[in-house]
């Protein structure tokens, strides 16, 4: 390496001093270019690196001038109305009353910070259900406004300016209304065996979970894993031999077919908990909340108008040369959307994608309005409780931003691996 | 598919049949098809349009099925059965006759008996009229805007005093008008308020935080731009209002204890002015680098670039995504209703506790959402004409 360093430098040298000995003029242009000569910094007005250093100072020190009054004004004001700082309210008994919970809560006994975890998942719940469902239903619609059938296209169409032109808070007032005006429980709709919709919610069959579901849920974990290797494996066979075995048999061997078994081996319980009327309210079951229907319902169809206008943009990105193409070439329509379409529609639907992913994560704070018990809502009553509304409006910050960046982190990294590999 | 599947119906029929050849080249086979339904006309669009096979057809009409059924189910409760009007007696109006179409009717008469308090909250009821120009104001102030001819340096000066004319008829005090305090606003004119005064004023906050983000020889400039956009476009709004509803007090130093409003006013322009400094962002760096090289060339000092060559342009570039920005704001000043601000939907909210009306809601909703829609509607139509004007005026 160093030898072949070496004589290319020679072999460059012996060539200049050719040219010199030659007499022939050197080409300005194949000399190294002369950087510009390098200006002392100097202290006066007239140096730019001057002016934007003291720039920069002044702006900084007017901002921490400012920051260190609004701090000054606050602990006077703090030290004045008596409110404690810090985040030891965290470990204090919450006293608040929450509804609808994933993990077990008592008020009487559990503290701020286990209320707030609450909030926390509450939040996520919401969340994940409503980015799952808005993408489906969005993109349902984007496609349907692209149909070549008019009176979907005109539907889609009218479906997707309403929702976007009416703002999400009152969508969430009316659905709430909506499902509050549902019948008392003993008048309650009775659409399918063990399900009740009533203005408590929907009441649906709850399956108790016992031992053998989490092997059987192990088992499917291993059974994704090895569906994985397999097709890796697949790939591999298909770029040496270019015959791809079948996978999807394997797959359902591993990831259907196994976890079933060992639930089976296991005893295969299966129990069943029902719904049962009794007197005013209903008894067992699990029950969806009308706040969280009512939540997830209005994020959902708000959300899918703007996931439906992406979907639809990134299809009309792709230009019909390049199915003509793929189709010239001999492939399936199906190959063709696969391999050709949509990694080409995704890198232009990824980024609006992930906004609008964030945007129903932040709007799912709107639950407050309504009286679901997110994040937001146990964070306000924590503070209204506390009086340290500087440590409650923290919290929920930092939740906000945890989430947001950590979407778009993944997200980014997405959109790399997606991204066009240019030179 | 139709025109494919009379080819190969063409090409079967022609096979039976014996194929005159010439010179041992087959004739082009005889087309016994009926010809293709062409050319315009009622039954031939359809057929294109909504019965082009057997799954369309069955969607059309199972779509034509479904929404047949509800325009008329909403036009029999909204218009057959609705109650227009109630009868007033002494102890205020007699809303049996709603109670009594409740379930198979509408109640429109709670928005007859309601509006002005759903339009102008708790505005003293004989002062309503000032509330009422203030809208026209603010209506002829978007139409006068939008409007491209007043596109010029003296349109400020229409903001400027339309503003003012604005803030003088709200609060009066002044020629003979009696003075309202802030805390009995409401309704509509809240809406318009927050969110074109938060335009108005975190426009050039935008502008500003823009270049700073842009700037490339000053990095703590643009570290503190950058903090600041990131911060509030990662956290809800909702977390900056209750800011200014419960931090923003222990800021103020002691004795200064700023009006409710003007302190979501305060977040509101905080937070648009994070959405909008993206927005002018990218009107910033869709401008060719040679605009920046050339104004450089010129020996222009970065103010002068910047006012002369490259903000004339770039926000030109940002116009239509500005107006859907707008269109964002105006309905997330919705959000103060959570802060017990009484904008147009707190006191559609508010109409509906009253006990006469209770169980109303949805009338009173649609009507509210109506409102909305036209104004966010409106916007957006104009945003998207002038967005194909000027790919139009570029691409020439």
């Amino acid at each position: 390496m160093i030898l072949r360093h070496g004589t290319m430098v020679a072999a460059a040298w012996v060539d200049h001093e050719d040219a010199i000995m030659s007499g022939a003029a050197i080409d300005p242009r194949l000399q190294p270019a002369r950087a510009a000569p390098k200006k002392a910094f100097s202290l006066s007005w007239s140096d730019p690196r001057f002016r934007n250093i003291v720039w920069q100072v002044v702006i900084l020190g007017t901002i921490a001038a400012i920051v260190w009054y609004l701090v000054q004004n606050t602990n006077r004001n703090l030290t004045a109305r008596r409110i404690a700082t810090g985040f030891d309210f965290l470990a204090r008994t919450a006293g608040i009353p929450i509804g609808e919970s994933l993990i077990d809560y008592d008020p009487s006994i559990h503290t701020y910070g286990r209320a707030l975890t609450i909030g926390l998942l509450n939040t996520l719940k919401v969340a994940v259900v409503g980015v799952v469902i808005a993408t489906i239903w969005g993109t349902l619609l984007g496609v349907a406004r692209l149909s070549k059938n008019w009176l979907i296209a005109k539907c889609a169409a009218v479906y997707v300016e309403v929702v976007r032109d009416i703002p999400l808070l009152l969508q969430l007032l009316f659905w709430y209304s909506a499902l509050q005006g549902l019948p008392q429980p003993r008048n309650s709709f009775h659409p399918l065996p063990g399900v009740f919709l009533s203005n408590r919610g929907v009441k649906v069959p709850l399956v108790e979970w016992e031992q053998p579901f989490w092997w059987a849920l192990a088992a499917l974990a291993i059974g994704i894993a090895g569906t994985m290797a397999w097709s890796r494996s697949a790939t591999r066979k298909q770029e040496s031999t270019g015959v791809r075995p079948k996978v999807w048999p394997v797959g359902l061997a591993l990831m259907v077919a196994f976890p079933v078994a060992i639930w089976a081996v296991l005893g295969a319980p299966f129990d069943v908990e029902m719904p049962v009327l009794r007197g005013f309210n209903f008894v067992g079951g699990a029950t969806l909340s009308p706040e969280y229907g009512a939540l997830t319902i209005g994020l959902v169809i708000y959300t899918s108008a703007y996931i439906a206008e992406i979907v639809r943009s990134g299809i009309l990105a792709v230009p019909s040369g390049q199915w003509e193409a793929a189709g010239a070439i001999g492939l399936r329509p199906g190959i063709v959307l696969r391999k050709i379409v949509l990694p080409q529609a995704l890198r232009v639907i990824v980024p609006p994608m992930t906004s609008q992913y964030l945007n129903l994560i932040k709007n799912s704070s709107l639950a407050v309005a309504i009286g679901y018990q997110d994040i937001v809502s146990i964070a306000n009553t924590t503070l209204n409780q506390t009086g340290q509304a500087i440590e409650g409006i923290a919290a929920i910050m930092l939740v906000y931003l945890v989430i947001s960046l950590s979407i778009s982190f993944f997200m980014n990294w997405y959109n790399a691996r997606i991204a066009l590999v240019e030179r | 598919m139709a025109s494919s599947e009379t080819t190969t119906a063409r090409l079967s029929e022609a096979a039976g049949e014996p194929v005159p050849s010439l010179a041992g080249i087959p004739a082009a086979p005889i087309t016994r098809a009926r010809p293709a339904i062409t050319g315009a006309g009622p039954v031939a669009w359809a057929r294109t349009n909504l019965f082009s096979g057997w799954v369309s057809t069955a969607v059309t009409l199972a779509l034509i099925y479904v929404l047949g059924r509800w325009i008329l189910g909403f036009l029999d409760w909204g218009i057959l059965h609705a109650v227009w009007t109630v009868p007033d007696t002494a102890a205020g109006p007699d809303a049996s006759a709603c109670r009594d179409a409740k379930g198979t009717g509408a109640c429109w008469a709670v928005i007859g008996e309601k509006y002005r308090f759903i339009l102008f909250g708790r505005y003293p009821y004989d002062e309503q009229w000032r509330p009422a120009i203030v809208i026209a104001l603010f209506i002829g102030l978007y139409i006068v805007s939008a409007m491209r001819r007043f596109w010029r340096p003296e349109l400020l000066l229409v903001w400027v005093a339309t503003l003012t004319a604005i803030g003088v008829l709200m609060w009066g005090g002044v020629l003979g008008m009696e003075f309202v305090p802030q805390d009995s606003w409401g309704g509509l004119p809240i809406t318009l308020i927050l969110s074109t005064f938060g335009l108005a004023f975190s426009f050039p906050l935008a502008v500003v935080v823009a270049l700073g983000r842009r700037s490339t020889n000053l990095p703590a400039v643009k570290a503190l731009c950058v903090v600041y956009v990131e911060l509030i476009r990662g956290v809800p709004l909702i977390t900056l209002l209750f800011m200014a509803s419960v931090m923003f007090p222990l800021f103020m130093p002691p004795g200064l204890n700023p009006d409710k409003l003007l302190r979501a006013q305060v977040a509101v322009i905080l937070f648009a002015g994070a959405y909008l400094a993206e927005v002018i962002r990218g009107g910033l760096q869709a401008l060719p680098k040679g605009q920046y090289e050339a104004a450089d060339a010129l020996g222009l000092s970065y103010w002068e670039k910047t006012g002369f060559i490259i903000l004339p342009q770039a926000l030109r570039l940002v116009i239509p995504p500005l107006v859907n920005t707008f269109i964002g704001f105006f309905k997330d000043t919705s959000l103060v209703l959570i802060i017990g601000i009484f904008d147009l939907l707190t006191s559609g909210k508010v109409a509906i506790t009253d006990p006469t009306w209770q169980g109303y809601s949805t009338e009173v909703y649609l009507v509210l959402a109506a409102i909305y829609f036209a104004f966010c509607f409106v916007m957006a139509r104009y945003s998207r004409g002038l967005e194909t004007e000027f790919s139009r005026t570029v691409r020439r």
